[in-house]
């Protein structure tokens, strides 16, 4: 029994792992996103609403600067035409090096943040990856493929409306980080105008822009799953020819033993 | 190499002849891969073969991943992530070299408890016993170090918390502190001389791998069974083993590649499973985070260090007879040190006469406790330390303690063991009677003896 318990501890421990704690204990749901499971895939139509999105909210105070332009052409990310990525860089301001400013153009990175006090986002979806409860075992994240893009759509639709004002700054209630935060609600009904037709309810905005920051925190996601995919099948094969080699090595030997 | 009497290398052509006048490599390896090897060696006896696996893959991808890498304090960050998006492969290199890490310790773990359980530290083994806690240490120390190359806030406040270990030994310790981290605090010069040591220490563990093997080639393998092999003569030898090529190789590699498709898995479908997210976070040395945690195969020792703090009564005894030189964070430090030394002196501490656990009946129900403990300790270790969590810590690191300096000593005299099979032969055939019996219950299949 005991031999049992220690046997399945280790194994919950090798999937588990017990690095996190939730951070602030807000409440975070279980959006379905396309990029979960091992063979999910980004959706290029999301990702170019929360490219929109980004834009035309967040890119005001937060920056994006371990993105580059050129990376917004791949095929397994928002597949943009090459025209409209240079176009969409030559929207955007970047620092020339000498003082003023100049158009972006394809190998240059998004800006860093605009305000000081707002995070840069480009790796927020990992960042924020946190929430590996129950007790710290990581089963949410396990069973339910829950990560920061989750976290990202909750904390967008999780402001109550409660607001606080601690010396001098307004702060506001926030359901998914568990207490209150300097930035205040930024998405509304309709705030974009999506050309594709999608209506822009707020949590269609949360989950597009989640989508697309999960996309710019880990961009090679879909490559990386199928190089997994490929290994696995790999492996199996070559575990299956192994075991059979290794069965008909030892037979005679244990053949002679079983007639000791 | 080994005392066991066996077929030794002879060269046959002139070349070979030629050669191994010169040079006797080829005999080396010929005698190092013909060893024979007890006959009854079970499926815990392959995780050798995957840390040997982990150490070649950790150099192989890691002396990539240094060709794409800044170590400063303004660039290591985003040289990570330059590899992760712009390097071709990059992503894969870089997963495969972190999660790398935790394969390496959890098959060292597994290792060191097989190593435990089936008595492989006692006589004649110590020596490897010995190097193979040379090589836990190495490892720790590079894992530890190379956890701080990307940066991120755990790196760095991990190294902050890490080397303050070494800044509260008792008068030298802060001398020492600032030595190691090359200036007042983690920065620049901490990352840059980690980032040389994580290099270095790779090849001093192969040294100490090549030893490892080489003491218990010396000795021969244990087995479960805990019986020498007979060595009167060659033939007696060859009922008791087989030679490592081609049987354990295979077998090896079929197990390894079975942990490796796990592996694959993990690092295409959840590689930051096992890391800690605030890792992606660049590290920022004025914000601390609320929780600093270690990686998972730190834990339970970072819970030992956590456990003992001043209101413990032990370390109220130790504070007052050392005169206030011992104050609960230096114990701390020596009981986190101390917990790894009482596993290095297991081989004076068992007292019992008989090798193998399997042939223990007391030391069996402590020892899967002992593995409890471990995985306890490590769930404690990643708990804030408050309530109730240090006192599990607490409770965790007492049986610890209590396993090496207590229990295993006393066991020796008070259990009374059953008999071992007689031979490495006799309980190789019994295996394979009863495995046979258990799939196929057909009459002729039962031996008459």
């Amino acid at each position: 029994m005991i031999k049992k318990l220690a046997l399945s501890a280790l194994a919950a421990l090798a999937i588990g792992g017990a690095p996190a704690l939730a951070a602030g204990g807000g409440h975070v749901h279980d959006y379905a996103f396309s990029f979960e499971g091992p063979f999910g895939t980004y959706d290029r139509a999301q990702l170019q609403r929360g490219l929109q999105v980004y834009t035309e909210v967040c890119s005001a105070c937060h920056g994006l600067n371990l993105v580059a332009f050129r990376t917004l052409t791949q095929e397994t990310g928002p597949a943009l035409s090459d025209d409209l990525m240079r176009a969409y860089a030559a929207t955007i301001e970047v620092d020339d090096g000498a003082g003023g400013f100049r158009a972006a153009g394809s190998p240059d990175h998004f800006p860093g943040p605009v305000l000081e006090n707002a995070p840069d986002l480009s790796l927020m979806a990992k960042a924020r990856a946190g929430f590996h409860g129950p007790y710290g075992l990581g089963i949410n994240q396990l069973i339910h493929g829950m990560g920061g893009a989750e976290y990202i759509a909750s904390f967008l639709t999780g402001f109550t409306g409660v607001e606080v004002e601690q010396g001098g700054a307004i702060f506001y209630e926030n359901s998914a980080f568990g207490g209150n935060v300097a930035m205040p609600p930024q998405l509304f009904e309709d705030g974009v105008e999506y050309s594709d037709g999608t209506p822009a309810t707020i949590e269609q905005q949360a989950q597009d822009v989640a989508a697309f920051l999960m996309w710019a925190a880990e961009p090679h996601q879909t490559e990386r799953k199928f190089w997994g995919f490929v290994g696995v099948i790999f492996l199996t094969l070559l575990a299956s020819l192994l075991y059979l080699t290794n069965k008909r090595l030892w037979a005679p030997i244990k053949d002679q033993a079983k007639h000791s | 190499m080994s005392g066991i009497p066996h077929d030794h290398y002879e060269p046959k052509t002139g070349a070979e002849k030629w050669l191994n006048r010169r040079l006797p490599i080829v005999g080396l390896l010929y005698d190092t891969l013909m060893i024979p090897t007890p006959k009854n060696l079970n499926w815990w006896w392959i995780w050798g073969i995957v840390l040997a696996f982990c150490l070649v893959l950790q150099i192989v991808t890691g002396i990539v991943l240094v060709m794409h890498f800044t170590p400063h304090a303004d660039m290591a960050f985003n040289s990570v992530e330059h590899i992760m998006r712009d390097v071709n492969g990059g992503y894969m290199l870089r997963y495969l070299h972190m999660n790398g890490a935790s394969l390496f310790f959890f098959a060292v773990y597994i290792h060191i408890f097989r190593g435990l359980y089936y008595g492989s530290y006692k006589a004649p083994r110590e020596v490897t016993w010995i190097i193979g806690m040379l090589i836990y240490l190495a490892m720790m120390a590079t894992g530890f170090m190379g956890y701080v190359l990307p940066w991120g806030q755990m790196s760095f406040w991990g190294a902050t918390v890490i080397t303050g270990l070494f800044g509260a030994i008792p008068g030298i310790g802060e001398p020492i502190q600032t030595w190691l981290l090359g200036g007042p605090a983690v920065g620049s010069p901490t990352l840059n001389r980690f980032f040389s040591l994580h290099y270095l220490l790779p090849f001093v563990i192969a040294a100490l791998v090549i030893l490892h093997i080489w003491a218990f080639h010396t000795t021969g393998n244990n087995n479960p069974a805990g019986v020498d092999v007979r060595k009167g003569s060659k033939e007696e030898a060859q009922k008791d083993t087989l030679p490592f090529w081609p049987y354990f190789v295979m077998k090896d590699l079929f197990a390894l590649v079975l942990v490796l498709l796990v592996f694959w898995a993990i690092v295409g479908f959840m590689p930051n499973f096992l890391g800690h997210p605030d890792n992606y976070r660049m590290a920022n040395p004025l914000s601390t985070p609320a929780h600093i945690v270690p990686e998972w195969y730190f834990l339970p020792f970072y819970a030992i260090l956590r456990a003992f703090t001043a209101d413990v009564w032990v370390v109220i005894i130790a504070n007052k007879l050392s005169f206030g030189i011992i104050d609960a964070k230096f114990f701390g430090v020596l009981a986190m040190f101390g917990a790894i030394a009482v596993m290095a002196l297991t081989p004076w501490l068992d007292t019992s006469s008989v090798r193998s656990g399997r042939h223990r009946p007391m030391f069996k129900s402590f020892f899967w406790l002992l593995c409890v403990d471990f995985v306890v300790l490590m769930w404690a270790g990643a708990m804030p330390a408050e309530p109730p969590y240090s006192t599990i810590s607490l409770i965790g690191s007492a049986y610890w303690f209590g396993y090496f300096l207590v229990i295993l000593p006393l066991l020796g005299v008070l259990e009374r063991p059953t008999a071992p099979p007689t031979t490495i032969e006799a309980d190789f055939n019994a295996t394979v009677k009863a495995k046979a019996g258990k799939g196929k219950v057909a009459p002729e299949q039962i031996p008459a003896e």
